[in-house]
């Protein structure tokens, strides 16, 4: 039982279905404080509705999520949450600041704090320009802004580089290590496998089965490969969900 | 539901109309010049402007109203930042009332703007209460915002909001008993305009025109205009859920 103590967020046996497509089945995980998790699997695995029920946008047919001790999504887990959906999720017609400030004010945060995380995304160059003019990656780094906000324990993040140029992706890849060392619990989903190797700990997704979950190193032990993307493609193109190990 | 995060809302729906020139121009400069249109093509009918004229003064806000109301919500809800609002601390009750606020304030300052020309300058003119006409367009403002947000949940694009205008608001205009007096209609028509709420609006605007203090009539037609109102808003309600399935 000493994962209830540990574990920052534990997923059990869970199952969505979307439609008539079961987009997450029986899927389980763990995440710990302090570390950064990497989801990685093809698009369509179902990723992005795990995602989004951790954070408690979806809808779960079956199994437990527990966020910090309580249901995912639940009123008081709800604010040390941030999510950073694949969408922008921001008022383009707003700017940076004035989008911040918004989201700040139902945090029940001063307006300092909407300044802070502008700067901690280093957008402060641009704090006053309508989110509509910002590039792709600005755009990106705002909403990581909010996801930041209220310094949550647990973030969510859904593919928060995609799109970027290395340069950027280095930077953020730098703060999510930060947020990570002062006690964050972080889960990023990735399509480059380049920046698994920065991940603490992988989930491997397919189908909306959980393929593996464990360290870099296990994963390359039991793809029988050192290189994540050969090791990925092995298990991905292995027996189907289930059938491991 | 709280009064600060209410405000929050309104003030940030407020932030994107003001953001936006073009629309704010739209909003009041259109309505004062079809007003004055009206009055142009009424000029040799004595009484006909003042009979017209006065009832069409909240017909302005609840059209405007419920189009800028159902894309605004529509666009919360296809570009995530609904998702991410109901992520966070906030309510369902304090984002109704966020956007029934605001536009409630847009749709009287228009009234008043349109009021002004109507009554100054195109020689609008009514033994009753302007007051109390105005009260009526500002009833018909809130209506509108509440039938857009309940309309904008059957749409799934934009394409389709603007279409729930006519389909929500025409039928309204056609028996409302502003065309034709509601008595003179076939009993079915009759009977189908007691369950629209601009039945009620054309009626306490009407007794507002020869009236100078609150009638009975007037207090009843004006109250069920709003009871239409507030169930509008919590259909509207109902609609923005937490959880997607």
């Amino acid at each position: 039982m000493a994962e209830t103590v540990t574990g920052a967020v534990q997923v059990r046996a869970v199952t969505i279905v979307r439609g008539t497509v079961t987009a997450v089945a029986d899927a389980s995980l763990d995440l710990l404080p302090g570390t950064i998790t990497g989801l990685l699997g093809p698009s369509g695995s179902g990723k992005t509705t795990l995602m989004r029920a951790i954070v408690g946008s979806q809808y779960i047919d079956d199994g437990t999520i527990t966020v910090l001790g309580q249901p995912a999504g639940s009123p008081g887990v709800r604010p040390r949450v941030g999510y950073m959906a694949q969408a922008p999720a921001l008022y383009s017609d707003l700017t940076v600041t004035e989008n911040l400030q918004y989201f700040a004010r139902i945090y029940s945060l001063p307006m300092e704090r909407a300044a802070e995380v502008i700067a901690q995304v280093d957008m402060t160059y641009r704090a006053t320009a309508l989110v509509s003019r910002l590039s792709g990656g600005e755009t990106s780094r705002t909403s990581l802004a909010v996801a930041l906000l209220a310094r949550p324990s647990v973030l969510i993040l859904d593919e928060p580089t995609v799109g970027l140029d290395p340069v950027l992706r280095q930077s953020l890849w730098r703060m999510f290590r930060m947020l990570a060392d002062a006690g964050a619990t972080l889960l990023v989903s990735s399509h480059v496998m380049e920046e698994a190797s920065r991940c603490d700990a992988l989930v491997l997704m397919r189908e909306g089965a959980v393929l593996f979950e464990g360290t870099q190193e296990e994963l390359s032990e039991r793809a029988g490969v050192d290189d994540i993307e050969a090791a990925f493609i092995a298990l991905a193109s292995g027996p189907a969900a289930g059938a491991g190990s | 539901m709280s009064v600060r995060l209410t405000l929050a809302t309104t003030r940030r729906i407020l932030q994107q109309i003001r953001h936006d020139h073009r629309t704010l121009l739209l909003i009041f400069a259109l309505p004062t010049l079809l007003m004055g249109l009206l009055a142009l093509i009424l000029m040799d009918r004595p009484g006909a402007f003042d009979a017209w004229g006065a009832p069409l003064l909240g017909v302005f806000p609840l059209i405007v109203m419920f189009l800028v109301t159902s894309v605004a919500t529509l666009r919360e809800r296809t570009s995530g930042t609904l998702e991410r609002l109901l992520a966070m601390p906030i309510g369902r009750g304090d984002l109704l009332g966020g956007y029934a606020l605001a536009f409630s304030l847009l749709g009287t300052a228009q009234a008043v703007v349109v009021s002004l020309f109507s009554f100054g300058l195109f020689g609008l003119d009514i033994p009753g209460s302007a007051l109390l006409v105005g009260l009526v367009a500002v009833a018909d403002a809130l209506l509108g915002t509440a039938l857009g947000l309940a309309a904008s949940s059957l749409a799934r694009t934009e394409f389709q909001a603007v279409q729930m205008m006519p389909l929500m608001l025409f039928p309204q205009l056609i028996l409302c008993g502003l065309i034709v007096p509601r008595d003179e209609m076939p009993p079915v028509l009759e009977w189908l305009s007691w369950f629209m709420p601009l039945t009620y609006s054309i009626n306490a605007a009407r007794e507002a025109i020869v009236n100078t203090t609150v009638t009975a009539y007037y207090a009843a037609n004006l109250g069920a205009v709003l009871a239409f109102a507030l169930a509008a808003l919590a259909i509207g309600g109902l609609t923005l859920r937490r959880q997607t399935r």
